[in-house]
């Protein structure tokens, strides 16, 4: 579900606008630097294969049904980089030739379901790929359970933008509960078909899964003439283990600034909090609500979330935030395919 | 018979190449095309010549041997004008027109090679024509049908003005008309063909000479007629000619 | 989110607004969309002007207001969220048919509701009015970063082609009785999938030799050039700068 115009406040947008043109500069670069020439074809195909897949609908519960995210499984695919990449030309292309997602909402939807998802994905599968010992059967279900934290973390960073500059008057902890609900169980889906479908292309083209290229195996050429070279890098399969300590304290410190984004926002956020109270009372002084002010409940109904100050400073920070960690993370990356390139 | 002095439009020598999985696809393949020859690369499935076209115009790089075009032998630093001379027309058009318009598409190749302006739209009217395609210029690929699609693949590549065409499967998936004209335009362009098929009827209509790949070396090479009349030879490697088809054999 | 693709996005014509340069349009349809949200949602009169502003343009781009219709069912999930909100919204509440409706609920409704239509409404025009092909080099005009308008010509040629893939495993799986129920059946979706990932991948690594073997060097070549005069871009400014004025009046006004 896209987010439309007019469901967050002005703020908001511009800030998650500016947190997805940061990640996506730093994501060209990435992806220059995983593909090299032939990033737009590739990724051209996988931004096509991300918008066939998001059609696969699968039910989750009576009634309801569920469709693929696809942000964990384009970054274990194709790697993080491509995958923010791919994912967000498919979310302009669909608010610019389909008209879905409106246009001023398009930072925040790149954000959300692009970046968080990919980002969270990535950082837990690689988590779990790294402390324990890479097999198939690993990377399923690192797979499995990337993908499954990966959508309700999206829920939840949308849960803390909607309290930031969210312009319906919804209790932010029923937001929370209702789209964390909704939103694990459509993580189990997720999880499930992204790991199936990792596990079906490692079986058949193994060297296509990104995240499983530490198992590739060190190849042999031989030539006519018979003699055996051993080779020095495949080029199709090329990445071997690289370091191991780097990317798992990378990995922790990802998940735990989620972690500390999710539990402030609990402490806050959570029913009959008296910060939250007082902070109502004191900040719900809107004219335009005048006419209401005999109702018994009209302090509360304003809920603070409308002050422009507020919400434009706890934009400011959000924004801080998520650029930091998205940055964090890309120069981890950086980092480590730096270190690779001169191990080669 | 023999040469005019000018070098062959592709020579081959000892080209030997192993996949980086370990698969070896070419054991020292030699052949030689002279300018203006239409010549048939026969051979089953997986005999390795895909993988020979890849190294045609520097997609794969030999791992022993050399290829040279024209005269100019394929290397890093040749490869540009290597990709000039040898047009290659993959076997899905689709992997070929990746352009959103048919204009755009053609457009591609002279424009990286540095054409611009009205010459660049001389050489895309020109190409077109012909393939008999210049009426649908501007339509996006994916509206055509497959044989318009291959026809306006074939015309991307002769906006290059190549030396020497090379033809992967020119007649596979196509109706039996679209087969009929896309051979009516093979055989009016004046260019060096090599065609890579297993479909023997097309080879023997459109080529004078044959080859057949087998397991990674040139198993044989002469004139199309009298291959396609070895019964033997050809159940040797894999291939056969339709059913009820026959070619009377010539004075061996 | 499947209701709706595949429906024709453009309409071919010749008026004003389908001869204006695309990156004109590009940048009036994202100003108005500014221009709209930052309109407050008490002022009922501005968004009647917003909407009128849209017709205008819609009338003049001769686009029916069936297409219109048909392609705003997008919009229906947040229509149903919408409804959702005076409902379960906090605050003041009041009676409505004899049911309880919160009232900033309903001011909420209302603006989602209205600023997600008329946002839907101009991108549709957009949509309409403007080749994909234009979009993308207006696009590039913009200075948007060249390898994104790359990746997103690539993601629009290929669509189609990886749609009918799709839809051709469906029609392989459908013809041996197969029906997703619940997540038992995910195994042979996901199956689907994974071919389909991996037939793309190939895809893309054999566009790349395509591309090469016609001198691909990592840069598209730049065969045309759309530029826009002064006067394109005055008549494109019409639509966001009353848009702007609208919303500027309704901030000022009481």
């Amino acid at each position: 579900m896209h987010v439309p115009d007019g469901f967050f406040d002005l703020p908001v947008s511009v800030g998650a606008g500016a947190v997805a043109v940061a990640g996506l500069a730093v994501c060209l670069r990435g992806a220059r630097r995983e593909l090299d020439d032939r990033t737009a074809p590739m990724a051209g195909l996988v931004a096509a294969f991300i918008f066939a897949v998001q059609m696969l609908n699968f039910p989750v519960a009576a009634g309801t049904s569920g469709h693929l995210l696809g942000g964990a499984l384009a970054a274990i695919l194709v790697g993080p980089y491509t995958a923010v990449l791919c994912v967000s030309v498919v979310l302009l292309v669909q608010g610019f030739f389909f008209a879905d997602g409106g246009l001023t909402a398009l930072g925040v939807n790149i954000t959300l379901m692009a970046m968080v998802t990919a980002i969270v994905g990535w950082g837990v599968f690689r988590l779990i790929t790294r402390s324990a010992p890479g097999s198939r059967a690993v990377i399923v279900a690192a797979s499995f359970v990337a993908a499954l934290v990966s959508v309700p973390a999206s829920a939840l960073v949308f849960t803390l933008l909607f309290w930031i500059g969210g312009t319906a008057p919804i209790d932010v902890a029923s937001v929370a509960a209702a789209m964390g609900g909704v939103h694990v169980l459509i993580g189990i889906g997720e999880g499930l078909i992204t790991s199936l479908t990792v596990s079906s292309v490692l079986a058949v083209r193994p060297d296509l899964v990104y995240g499983a290229r530490g198992l590739a195996k060190r190849l042999v050429l031989r030539t006519a003439e018979g003699f055996e070279a051993p080779l020095v890098a495949a080029p199709a399969t090329g990445e071997a283990p690289v370091g191991r300590i780097r990317p798992l304290l990378i990995g922790g410190g990802l998940v735990a600034i989620l972690l500390a984004g999710v539990v402030s926002f609990y402490a806050s956020g959570s029913p009959d909090g008296l910060e939250r109270v007082a902070a109502d009372k004191g900040l719900n002084a809107h004219e335009e609500e005048h006419g209401l002010s005999d109702a018994p409940l009209a302090d509360y109904g304003v809920k603070g979330i409308e002050d422009e100050r507020l919400s434009v400073g706890l934009a400011g920070v959000a924004g801080v935030g998520i650029t930091v960690l998205a940055g964090g993370a890309v120069f981890y990356t950086v980092r480590r395919r730096r270190r690779h390139r001169a191990a080669v | 018979m023999t040469g005019t002095g000018a070098p062959p439009s592709l020579r081959v020598s000892r080209l030997a190449y192993a996949y980086p999985d370990g698969t070896q696809a070419l054991f020292g393949v030699d052949l030689t095309i002279r300018r203006g020859e239409r010549v048939a690369l026969l051979g089953p499935n997986g005999a390795g010549k895909t993988t020979l076209v890849m190294h045609l115009n520097g997609i794969l790089t030999a791992g022993h041997g050399t290829v040279e075009v024209a005269g100019l032998p394929v290397r890093k630093d040749t490869l540009l004008e290597i990709r000039r001379r040898v047009g290659l027309v993959f076997q899905d058009p689709d992997d070929q027109l990746f352009m959103p318009t048919v204009r755009d598409d053609v457009a591609f190749g002279p424009a990286n090679l540095g054409v611009r302006g009205d010459e660049l739209d001389r050489r895309v009217r020109d190409a077109l024509t012909r393939v008999g395609m210049l009426d649908v210029i501007d339509r996006p690929p994916h509206h055509l049908s497959f044989g318009q699609r291959r026809r306006v693949a074939v015309a991307t590549v002769l906006a290059m003005e190549p030396e020497i065409l090379v033809l992967d499967e020119p007649s596979s998936n196509l109706d039996p008309a679209s087969r009929r004209e896309l051979a009516d335009i093979l055989k009016n362009l004046d260019v060096t063909v090599l065609m890579v098929t297993h479909d023997l009827p097309y080879a023997l209509e459109l080529c004078e000479r044959s080859l057949i790949l087998s397991d990674g070396v040139i198993a044989a090479d002469g004139p199309t007629r009298s291959l396609l009349a070895d019964a033997d030879l050809l159940a040797a490697h894999r291939l056969e000619l339709p059913y009820g088809f026959a070619v009377p054999a010539l004075q061996q | 989110m499947s209701a709706g693709h595949h429906h024709r996005l453009y309409l071919p014509g010749d008026t004003p607004v389908h001869l204006l340069p695309p990156q004109c349009k590009l940048v009036a349809v994202a100003a108005f969309a500014v221009a709209v949200v930052a309109t407050p949602r008490e002022r009922l009169w501005a968004f009647a002007v917003h909407a009128l502003l849209l017709t205008v343009v819609a009338a003049v781009a001769r686009v029916p207001a069936g297409f219109i219709l048909r392609r705003m069912v997008i919009e229906v999930p947040f229509v149903l969220f919408a409804v959702a909100i005076p409902i379960i919204g906090t605050g003041a509440r009041t009676e409505v048919l004899g049911m309880s409706l919160s009232v900033p609920g309903m001011w909420a409704a209302w603006n989602i509701l209205a600023k997600a239509s008329l946002g839907v409404v101009a991108s549709i025009l957009l949509a309409a009015t403007t080749e994909p092909r234009a979009m993308l080099l207006g696009a590039e005009r913009l200075r948007l970063p060249p390898l994104l308008v790359q990746i997103a010509s690539f993601m629009l040629r290929y669509m189609d082609v990886i749609l009918d893939q799709m839809r051709r495993m469906r029609v392989a799986r459908e013809s041996r009785a197969f029906v997703a129920r619940d997540l038992r059946q995910a195994p042979v979706l996901a199956r689907s999938a994974g071919a389909l990932f991996i037939r793309s991948y190939e895809r893309g690594e054999r566009v790349h030799l395509a591309m090469l073997s016609r001198g691909y060097t990592g840069e598209m070549p730049i065969t045309r050039d759309l530029s826009a005069s002064g006067r394109d871009w005055g008549m494109a400014a019409v639509l966001p700068c009353l848009a702007a004025a609208t919303a500027v009046l309704s901030w000022s006004l009481t």
